[in-house]
């Protein structure tokens, strides 16, 4: 079995913080990830290795420094890695990134299995996935818990909101994880070792099957026009009673505002 | 083709079991904004099985037309049917605008069909309207982790698309016999390797209100310490009839359900009343929950940002202050009671 799994290098937005005083992000210092939900996208990739056996093609797109997830994918376990880079890919929005990495996909054709997270913590928008299936013409179950393989078939625990629906898919096929499916294993010193031997494949604009105005910034439909610090609405009251007071002051506070 | 013919306002009208969802009458409502400033009107794509009944429903938060597409292929979710479905009814009736709930089922189904219409998509938009000069769909959304907002817009392609998640936008009065303009379309579904089956079906029976509906939420985060701590939690819940909700740091930490769970990731909350209780205040947790009327936060640490969006914050011990609350509250109660 060949199973590709998309991966992205992102800023850990957890430890991103505002300059008070001018409202714009400070990315100084913050340290770059493997996207949790990729990351739990790799996980069941090498467990399904593990279980019948395959071998694991990493790609990710990015600045030559993305080349730093792709060291952590093959010291998890992956086989082999492969960046996408080149200046013509930037600037791309979700419909020109998952149109590139699609044309990355199919270079490493005939695969059964492609793997990526459900989305990135930097843009949370749950769609690079699907549409890279889109574009590959193959079907895609998003949202995965578990996944079986079962002959030509895999067999994925799809969640919804108030359910799951157990979803039977021919391969090839594609699908999107979630990031509280498994717990990731942790990079072995072997491994690391290793991933520091393994070359990686880096892919420019030459090697990516796809018309220039469908690439990058020219291939993005959306525009970000404007963007701006989120303003809260001005901080209310805070006091430090004891307790009796602070409950107090919870009461009456609920009576002024007719809660109670 | 020229953009000029990509004309109206339609909205994904997202049904599951036969029941409408209620992110689809929130749309409805903004639709009926953006179509008023478009002068144009606003069309509910319904898709579904036996589902015709649902459309005087969407008739009465707004839709002017419904368009139907009944088919035993759409009787449960799965992606090629209803991209397949939605992608003809876009090259049949080339809307200007398409939006839909970014719901486990909107977010897997727009971004198929963009890529399929090879459109541009926003997701999860908090914001939605029209450039008055460009008319233009404007579409605002928080990125890094809610951290910034941008806003976005898809000059030259149509439809432009966007996703919103349930609980942002206001759903309308209803407007009790209400009639649309029914049309029913069939692409016709040919079975293809692209199809899924669905071997089954596992409903998560909740006797739990949903944290969406509910008008008074007490939400706890990492400083309430422990699952059965969280019981204090849901005492002075039961006294003023309120919910336990709670932040993600409890959910990962398995004190509390993931439904509960409210934030970036989890639901968009806008309560009367939302008691943050041991609750930080990351960035994420205040995108599911700034727009409630009233925030009270207890905390014992002074710096703790949830303080700058509460109206209402105490530095303090919660294992003391909340259970003094409920004393009161129940000594209230039984007072207003005899009255």
């Amino acid at each position: 079995m060949k199973i590709v799994v998309c991966i992205k290098q992102v800023p850990n937005t957890n430890e991103v913080k505002l300059d008070p005083v001018k409202g714009t992000l400070i990315r100084e210092g913050v340290p770059s990830i493997l996207n949790p939900d990729d990351k739990a996208g790799l996980e069941a990739a090498l467990q399904l290795k593990d279980q019948y056996g395959a071998e694991i093609h990493v790609i990710t797109m990015g600045p030559p420094q993305a080349d730093a997830v792709l060291r952590e994918a093959l010291a998890m376990g992956a086989d082999k890695a492969y960046l996408v880079s080149g200046r013509e890919f930037g600037g791309a929005d979700t419909l020109a990134t998952s149109t590139t990495i699609a044309a990355a996909v199919k270079k490493l054709a005939p695969f059964d299995l492609v793997i990526t997270g459900r989305q990135a913590i930097d843009g949370d928008t749950a769609q690079v996935g699907p549409q890279i299936s889109e574009h590959l013409g193959i079907a895609n179950v998003s949202y995965a818990e578990e996944i079986k393989v079962e002959g030509e078939y895999v067999i994925v625990k799809r969640q919804y909101e108030d359910r799951h629906h157990i979803v039977k898919a021919k391969m090839p096929c594609l699908i999107t994880a979630l990031g509280e499916m498994n717990k990731p294993r942790y990079m072995t010193p072997g491994g690391i070792n290793d991933a520091y031997k393994t070359e990686i494949t880096v892919w420019g604009r030459p090697d990516i099957d796809v018309p220039d105005d469908e690439l990058g910034l020219t291939g993005s439909p959306t525009r970000v026009v404007q963007s701006f610090p989120k303003s809260l609405k001005p901080a209310g009251v805070k006091v430090q009673l004891d307790t009796a007071e602070s409950a107090d002051y919870i009461v009456d506070k609920l009576k002024e505002k007719f809660v109670i | 083709m020229s953009l000029k013919d990509y004309k109206g306002v339609f909205v994904f009208a997202q049904q599951v079991d036969g029941k409408l969802s209620g992110v689809s009458f929130e749309l409805l409502g903004k639709a009926q904004d953006l179509a008023k400033d478009l002068g144009t009107d606003v069309t509910a794509v319904l898709l579904g099985y036996k589902v015709e009944g649902l459309c005087d429903h969407l008739a009465e938060y707004g839709a002017d037309r419904v368009i139907l597409v009944d088919d035993p292929a759409l009787k449960d979710y799965t992606t090629e049917p209803y991209a397949h479905a939605i992608d003809e009814v876009i090259k049949k009736y080339k809307p200007e605008i398409f939006i839909y709930g970014a719901t486990a089922i909107g977010r897997d189904l727009a971004p198929r069909v963009s890529a399929r219409v090879r459109t541009g998509l926003t997701a999860d938009c908090t914001k939605l309207e029209i450039d008055p000069e460009s008319k233009l769909f404007r579409m605002t959304r928080p990125a890094f982790g809610g951290n910034i907002m941008a806003t976005i817009m898809c000059p030259d392609h149509r439809p432009q698309m966007s996703t919103v998640r349930p609980g942002v936008m206001q759903k309308k009065d209803r407007q009790a016999g209400a009639k649309a303009k029914i049309e029913k379309f069939n692409p016709g579904f040919e079975k293809n390797d692209k199809f899924v089956e669905i071997l089954k079906i596992i409903k998560e029976e909740s006797n739990k209100k949903d944290i969406m509906d509910a008008k008074i939420l007490v939400s706890g985060g990492r400083g309430v310490g422990s699952k059965e701590n969280f019981k204090i939690l849901q005492d002075l819940a039961d006294v003023l009839g309120a919910t336990v909700s709670s932040s993600r740091a409890a959910v990962d930490s398995g004190w509390t359900e993931k439904d509960q769970q409210v934030g970036q990731t989890g639901k968009t909350v806008r309560p009367h009343v939302y008691f943050a209780i041991g609750i930080s205040g990351a960035i994420q947790h205040l995108a599911g929950m700034e727009e409630s009327d009233i925030i009270i936060a207890i905390n014992k640490d002074e710096s703790a940002p949830i303080f700058d969006v509460a109206d209402y914050g105490i530095v303090g011990d919660l294992n003391k202050i909340v259970p003094a609350l409920t004393a009161k509250l129940k000594d209230y109660f039984a007072a207003k009671a005899k009255e």
